[in-house]
């Protein structure tokens, strides 16, 4: 057995001893959790029967940008030196021909 | 007469198309009650993916995220009767989707949102406690596997996703971030999906356990306090079900 591996075998057994004691209700503090309800969207949706008689089923509506809250999450100059967000000039750019 | 096969096929071609399958009687005018039925088909999808992908929803706007969704439901048809299977491929889909290029970050999102959404179904198992774990190891980990708990989910991104998720739940603020890319484990607390921002390194090692690699390999890259870092944030959440003889 090569040296390396008793240090794994230490490193792995000290995380095991570290966590050992610590309770289920400690975990949760430490983490943020957001508060009951508010992400019930991650199940995946339910089986609604969402009907509706409207006909509107393809348009073509490709004047549309993204405005929501991306608008307010320009995130900082990257490497490239762009900033990144939903702007109208760059859309433009991008649209399909 | 059709065979019901020809006429599933019809159908699923009519909801494409628009053409009223042969076959297919209705009270009054056809024509308008299939549109109707087609509508209801791609509303539901479209509502479907609205709460599957509630930060990506928010991130675009209702009407960007609706048109976009019109646009992923015509081309992609449901695949299984699990509804909370459909929008496997959305991220894949807003990748490639030029109007959406603008904001990089956002197929990372979506898969977050597919990541949580498969960890929440995930089965059930009990977690070994951190003393039977220890014992495991004892002879040498390097042979042994860890089989994670079914709930588990990691992710890599090049953006900072971990913190444009958490600003865009409900009751945070969205904020200019920061650019430096993250990283993210996801499992099962009680009825929550927590997205636990993880170092690369982390993930990493999350990322090659779960694809059964023993832990010798998986941990081969990085220094033993690394690694135990990773182990013992597995540990601490309890999601480590079996240690395995590899």
């Amino acid at each position: 057995m090569t040296t390396k591996t008793t240090t794994l075998a230490l490193a792995l057994i000290g995380a095991c001893v570290s966590v050992t004691g610590a309770s289920a209700q400690d975990m949760e503090k430490c983490f943020g959790i957001s508060l009951a309800g508010e992400n019930g969207c991650a199940a995946g949706p339910g089986t609604t029967c969402a009907g509706t008689s409207t006909i509107d089923y393809q348009g073509n509506a490709w004047a549309l940008v993204p405005a929501g809250t991306c608008e307010d999450m320009v995130i900082d100059a990257a490497a490239d030196g762009e900033k990144r967000m939903g702007s109208l000039e760059a859309l433009e750019r991008d649209l399909p021909a | 007469m059709h065979a019901h096969l020809e006429t599933q096929t019809a159908f699923r071609n009519g909801l494409k198309t628009g053409a009223v399958p042969p076959g297919i009687t209705a009270v009054g005018d056809v024509e308008r009650r299939f549109s109707v039925y087609r509508n209801t088909v791609a509303h539901s999808l479209t509502d479907a993916l609205c709460q599957r992908f509630p930060t990506v929803l928010r991130l675009v706007g209702d009407a960007f995220f609706r048109a976009t969704a019109g646009v992923f439901v015509a081309e992609n048809p449901p695949q299984s009767a699990i509804l909370h299977d459909y929008g496997t491929a959305f991220p894949e889909f807003l990748a490639g989707f030029p109007p959406a290029a603008t904001l990089p970050y956002l197929p990372d999102i979506a898969r977050i949102e597919v990541l949580r959404g498969q960890a929440y179904h995930a089965a059930d198992a009990l977690p070994m406690t951190a003393q039977s774990i220890s014992d495991a190891l004892a002879a040498g980990p390097e042979e042994r596997g860890l089989t994670l708990h079914p709930s588990v989910r990691v992710i890599t991104s090049d953006h900072p996703v971990v913190a444009i998720w958490a600003m865009n739940q409900p009751g945070a603020t969205p904020r200019p971030v920061p650019p430096e890319p993250q990283a993210a484990l996801m499992f099962r607390l009680g009825e929550n999906i927590p997205v636990v921002g993880v170092t690369a390194d982390t993930a990493g090692i999350v990322t090659r356990l779960l694809a059964g690699e023993r832990l010798g390999t998986a941990c081969a890259d990085v220094p033993p306090q690394v690694a135990s870092v990773a182990i013992g944030l597995l540990i601490q959440h309890g999601l480590i079900i079996q240690v395995t003889q590899t």
